[in-house]
């Protein structure tokens, strides 16, 4: 035994006395992690969540969260002699008079901005292979209350330093509370402590950005991560993969390595941005005023769908009983929103209820095999692409010469009619894609080589596919349409025929699929 | 393809914004030095008028009418002053080349010789705007940036963005970036409302007032990139644009770089 | 399922392939090398940060191929922290990657239901115990626990009451009163009709009287743009035609869809465009909505001019200005 294992034992002994550990670490650091490059999109999230604590934490030291009023002194000439709220000024002395204080800032608000990219890419990623399935529903919930909170406080950060796009961004949102039937004028003049802008709604958005969400937030990915490591990890369909065990690498010492390389791969690309890419030159927006706007004020990208759907919304509103409810306002701000996100949530369980599938599953679908699925994915993301480029539909203008009021009509149209365009398409194409995978199974690769025949006939010569990959394209369930009866077995009609309907329905065109191959047909080729 | 070109635009727009100053400063003092001179004549001035009305009938008549009285697809020049048309004769605009929604700055057609007689012939014929002399437009000495930026942020960023960068009007009409345009071209559109733009009166916006923006309109001009490439000034856009191009780019191919088996 | 079709069946997990660096000592000594320059790399990345966080002064501008005219002191302290990371994670992933041991092991699964023993124990361990304590029987406690935990769950909601005051009828107020003179905003001057020529524009703010200062609240709901046009170009009704003075009217600023600042006016159509959500109003026509989200005109304010000849208010403005609410009629 050398000296260094002799300490190492000792300081083990004296952790495992008072904590019994020894047991639960020999097991999880021979914990098993599959290995592909879409496991690692949520882990970029969760390090970026990192990556926005320490930079966040840096930047507190001197942000001052309050709207008190001060004259610039600072080293930015084009701004001294203004008046501006503390927030804004102690903004610009982060920016201008810490060393790296700017650099900070910049890595915050771009880390900020990967943060929300990741959750959606990994969402997407969860959601197109089916990874949200029995057992995983409650990580599923978890993960869409984490895009959501991290939408809210993406937003908080955008609004802190008091600038004038900052400030257009509370505005737009205090019109949103105002416009909440009832309550809204008293929900808002709580939100602020009086009239708009006033003096307290910084500090106290300032709490809610710094303690309150990230508390949250803490908790929910603790969770998120405690139940993907019992649940263990889900896996592609592949020779050995099966639903019952799972085929990787063990945690020590090689998946360490990786996932700890990565988080430095992450804070790296971030700090890459931050050095060379620009992000909120708040000097340049100047302090925020009701009075003033600027052409293009738009959100962070993450609300830009939300601010496209506002913009085209029709203008309506109703007057009932000398009360006022803007249907412009509620509709694409909160209605739409919370439709969108409620389903998203409940996704898991539409499906399984759909499917009449009520098992575990731990192998992955590859996309092509759900086309319903996948079509409903492609679907939701054209409607939120449409909405986002009308966020953004000034700049979009002027960049390609149109007229914003071709941009919002396409838009007004598009965002009814490309979506159900995509979901036929993308069916189609998965559909396509299932063909060609029986193809290839059945005969082979085409290698290009030509072959003459006796009688001069030329056949391009076809290589067998190995037996994994065989495997592999075949490896998928093609479970039948649910067989949904309107009558039941003594000739009466059941309760609820109007929803075992659309049950059937549903269920029918989630089973469409081109039959995979199988040895039988296989046999039958060779016999030609 | 949209994301790509407008990547492209705002990775090549910083040095092409820099050319294009550069450029435009260039051309503001050669034209300076060349229109600085003494008062003319009486003779001088009716030969330049003389000049200014061939000229016009040559190359603006058809349009905007034999005696300057505005025809349907032109506007009226009576009244609208030497300043006007310096500005649009001076940027180019004018005469147009093409008749869209908006009419584009381009190289000029006439000299500055030839575009001073023109002035001079329209505003001959009724007063209006003079064109404001290098005495006037001693920005440096007589502007405020910081002031000139509050005014700019009152009066100008909600069609010309917070940097100057131009932006959206209706039914494809746009406000132009102000960047690089001579002082001299921002002080007369200002008190002539060219185009869509409306004027903005000496009263309401005092001429020290109207140095101060030129004064901060320059101040932006040449400020550096403080933090890294400017993506264009158009906020938020661009920069959702680059993460889902290039951060999320660089992290998903480390990422596959990572989940590949070492040979 | 017929038995007669038979499904592809699964190869099995393929042999383990060695990577060169397993045999070759020769390959595995370059990947050591590797490694340790990547490391080495980040080292660099470091002393570049610390350079230029202490020697490169903040004042030094340079010009970088696509940046621009850009700042040394943030670019290399940025590039100088990105390097430092960066390569620390490509070090370890490259180390992970070749000299790691890169064999795919197979760990079984469990299912997540626990066993029916357990369940069955569980239930009626439950029953026991909340049998022990008697919540079935002893119905009284119950629903007066019921009470005080529903009760309870008011108190926070109350004690938010004072985060802010009633607006009463506050968001209707504006501050502008009969005889107000509007002032340039900046600089709060005064305007005469004649100050403003046909197709200009002017944003102007209640003239301040006795207040030390403007308060952005109070901008927040008194900008106003003052246009002017030819008188005959208005299509006003008789009422809203003697709200205006000599071709100039008046508007308030805020937007009536979401309260952005709307002063985008077209000399040539006679439109004012919202910039945030492009809502279009018609300025001959009472700033009628021609285009975009919003549902309502912009409020007009009436103007006349005083004894001095400046412009004034002739009244308040006869709605509420800005974005919409409940009670906003009322």
């Amino acid at each position: 035994m050398t000296a260094r294992e002799r300490v190492a034992g000792t300081v083990a002994n004296y952790v495992d006395e008072r904590t019994g550990a020894a047991k639960w670490v020999k097991k999880n650091l021979t914990k098993v992690f599959p290995d592909h490059w879409s496991f690692l999109l949520g882990e970029i999230a969760l390090y970026s969540f990192i990556i926005l604590l320490l930079s966040g934490t840096f930047l507190t030291f001197w942000f001052d969260p309050s709207a008190r009023e001060v004259i610039y002194d600072g080293s930015y000439a084009p701004l001294q002699g203004l008046h501006m709220s503390a927030a804004y000024e102690s903004t610009l002395h982060i920016s201008f008079e810490v060393r790296g204080g700017l650099l900070m800032r910049q890595i915050h608000h771009w880390s900020a901005l990967i943060f929300m990219a990741a959750i959606v890419v990994h969402l997407m990623r969860v959601y197109f292979t089916g990874a949200f399935r029995k057992p995983r529903e409650f990580n599923w919930i978890i993960g869409i209350g984490l895009l959501t909170l991290g939408i809210v406080e993406g937003f908080l950060g955008y609004s802190l330093p008091d600038d004038l796009l900052s400030g257009t961004g509370i505005r737009i949102a205090e019109a949103i509370i105002q416009a909440i039937p009832v309550v809204g004028s008293y929900l808002s003049y709580f939100a602020f402590g009086g009239a708009f802008p006033g003096e307290a709604f910084i500090p106290r958005i300032y709490t809610v950005h710094v303690l309150l969400l990230p508390g949250i937030f803490l908790a929910l990915i603790t969770v998120h991560l405690m139940l993907v490591w019992y649940q263990k990890h889900t896996q592609w369909p592949g020779p050995g993969r099966t639903e019952k065990n799972v085929v990787g690498y063990p945690l020590m010492p090689a998946y360490m390595a990786k996932a700890g390389g990565f988080f430095f791969i992450v804070f790296g690309v971030t700090a890459f941005l931050g050095a060379v890419a620009s992000i909120n030159p708040v000097w340049l927006y100047g302090p925020y005023n009701p009075g003033q706007v600027s052409a293009g004020s738009q959100p962070d990208w993450y609300m830009g769908w939300l601010d496209g759907l506002v913009r085209m919304s029709p203008p309506i509103e109703t007057y009932w009983f000398g009360y006022t409810i803007s249907w412009n306002i509620l509709i694409p701000g909160l209605i739409v929103p919370g439709i969108l996100f409620t389903g998203m949530a409940l996704y898991p369980f539409i499906e399984s209820w759909i499917t009449g599938d009520k098992r575990e599953h731990h192998l992955l679908d590859r996309p092509r095999n759900v086309p319903n699925r996948t079509a409903l994915g492609v679907m939701s993301l054209t409607f939120m692409l449409v909405a986002l480029i009308n966020g953004g539909n000034d700049i979009i203008a002027t960049t390609f010469e149109l007229s914003i009021n071709q941009v919002m009509w396409f838009s007004r149209i598009a965002i009814f009619v490309l979506p159900p365009i995509a979901f036929v398409i993308t069916k189609r194409i998965c559909l396509s894609l299932q063909r060609a995978d029986r193809e290839l199974v059945l005969h082979g690769r085409e290698t290009g080589r030509l072959l003459m025949l006796p009688h001069g006939e030329f056949v391009e010569v076809h290589e067998p596919i190995s037996p994994e990959l065989a495997w592999k394209l075949t490896a998928h369930e093609q479970a039948p349409a649910l067989a949904l009866e309107d009558v039941d077995a003594r000739g009466v009609r059941r309760a609820g025929g109007l929803k075992n309907k659309l049950r059937k329905r549903m269920s029918e065109a989630n089973a469409e699929s081109i039959a995979k191959p199988t040895v039988n047909d296989l046999k039958e080729i060779e016999h030609h | 393809m949209k994301k790509i070109s407008i990547l492209r635009r705002s990775a090549f727009a910083s040095p092409l914004l820099l050319v294009v100053a550069l450029f435009a400063i260039g051309t503001t003092f050669s034209v300076a030095s060349a229109t600085d001179k003494a008062e003319l004549t009486v003779a001088q001035r009716s030969a330049q008028i003389a000049e200014g009305k061939q000229i016009f009938l040559k190359g603006c008549s058809s349009c905007h009418g034999l005696n300057l009285e505005g025809a349907a697809i032109a506007p009226s020049l009576i009244g609208v002053g030497a300043a006007s048309v310096d500005f649009q004769v001076g940027t180019g605009r004018m005469p147009v080349a093409d008749l869209s929604q908006q009419i584009a700055r381009k190289e000029p057609i006439y000299n500055e010789a030839q575009t001073a007689a023109l002035a001079a012939y329209v505003a001959s014929t009724a007063p209006g705007p003079e064109i404001p002399t290098e005495a006037m437009l001693n920005f440096e000495r007589d502007g405020n940036t910081a002031e000139g930026g509050t005014l700019f942020r009152t009066n100008c960023a909600m069609c010309h963005n917070f940097a100057g960068q131009g932006g959206a009007l209706t039914q494809g009409k746009y406000a132009p970036s102000v960047m690089g345009v001579e002082p001299k071209h921002i002080y007369e559109a200002m008190i002539t409302g060219p185009q869509a733009m409306p004027v903005f009166a000496d009263k309401t916006i005092t001429p020290a007032e109207k140095l101060s923006i030129i004064k901060w309109i320059k101040a932006a001009e040449n400020e550096p990139q403080l933090g890294g490439a400017a993506l264009g000034r158009v906020g938020p856009v661009t920069e959702g644009l680059l993460v889902w191009t290039l951060g999320l780019g660089l992290l998903i191919g480390v990422a596959v770089w990572l989940a590949t088996k070492a040979r | 399922m017929s038995n007669e079709i038979e499904a592809i069946k699964d190869p099995g997990l393929p042999a383990h392939v060695h990577r060169k660096a397993d045999s070759d000592p020769v390959a595995e000594k370059r990947a050591e090398r590797q490694v340790a320059i990547l490391f080495l790399i980040s080292a660099l990345g470091t002393l570049l940060f610390i350079f230029a966080y202490y020697f490169i002064p903040e004042d030094v501008f340079f010009f970088f191929p696509v940046l621009g005219n850009t700042n040394a002191h943030q670019l290399f302290l940025g590039l100088g922290l990105a390097m430092a990371l960066f390569f620390i994670g490509a070090a370890a992933i490259h180390w992970a990657k070749t000299l790691m041991p890169d064999e795919e092991v197979i760990a079984m699964r469990h299912t997540m239901r626990s066993d029916d023993e357990d369940r069955d124990a569980l239930v009626s361990t439950v029953k026991e115990r909340a049998g022990a304590a008697g919540l079935g029987r002893r119905s009284l406690i119950k629903r007066s626990m019921g009470l005080s935990l529903g009760l309870i769950g008011l108190s926070p909601i109350v004690l938010l009451r004072d985060l802010g005051p009633l607006p009463g009828d506050d968001l209707s107020k504006t501050s502008w009163k009969a005889g107000t003179r509007l002032v340039t905003d900046p600089g709060d001057r005064p305007i005469r009709p004649a100050d403003l020529e046909v197709g200009a524009v002017a944003q102007v703010l209640p003239e301040l009287r006795g207040k030390e200062k403007r308060h952005l609240d109070d901008i927040a709901k008194d900008a106003v743009l003052l246009i002017r046009l030819r008188p005959e170009e208005f299509q006003l009704s008789p009422e809203r035609l003697s709200w205006t003075y000599d071709g100039i009217i008046a508007f308030s600023k805020i937007c009536s869809h979401m309260g952005c600042a709307v002063a985008l006016y077209e000399q040539t159509t006679k439109h004012l465009l919202c910039p945030c959500h492009q809502s279009t109003f018609d300025v001959p026509r009472a700033a009628k909505v021609i285009f975009g989200p919003s549902a309502r005109a912009l409020p007009q304010l009436a103007i006349t001019i005083d004894a001095e000849g400046y412009l004034i208010a002739q009244r308040p403005f006869t709605e509420p200005v800005g974005p919409s609410f409940w009670g906003r009629l009322s």
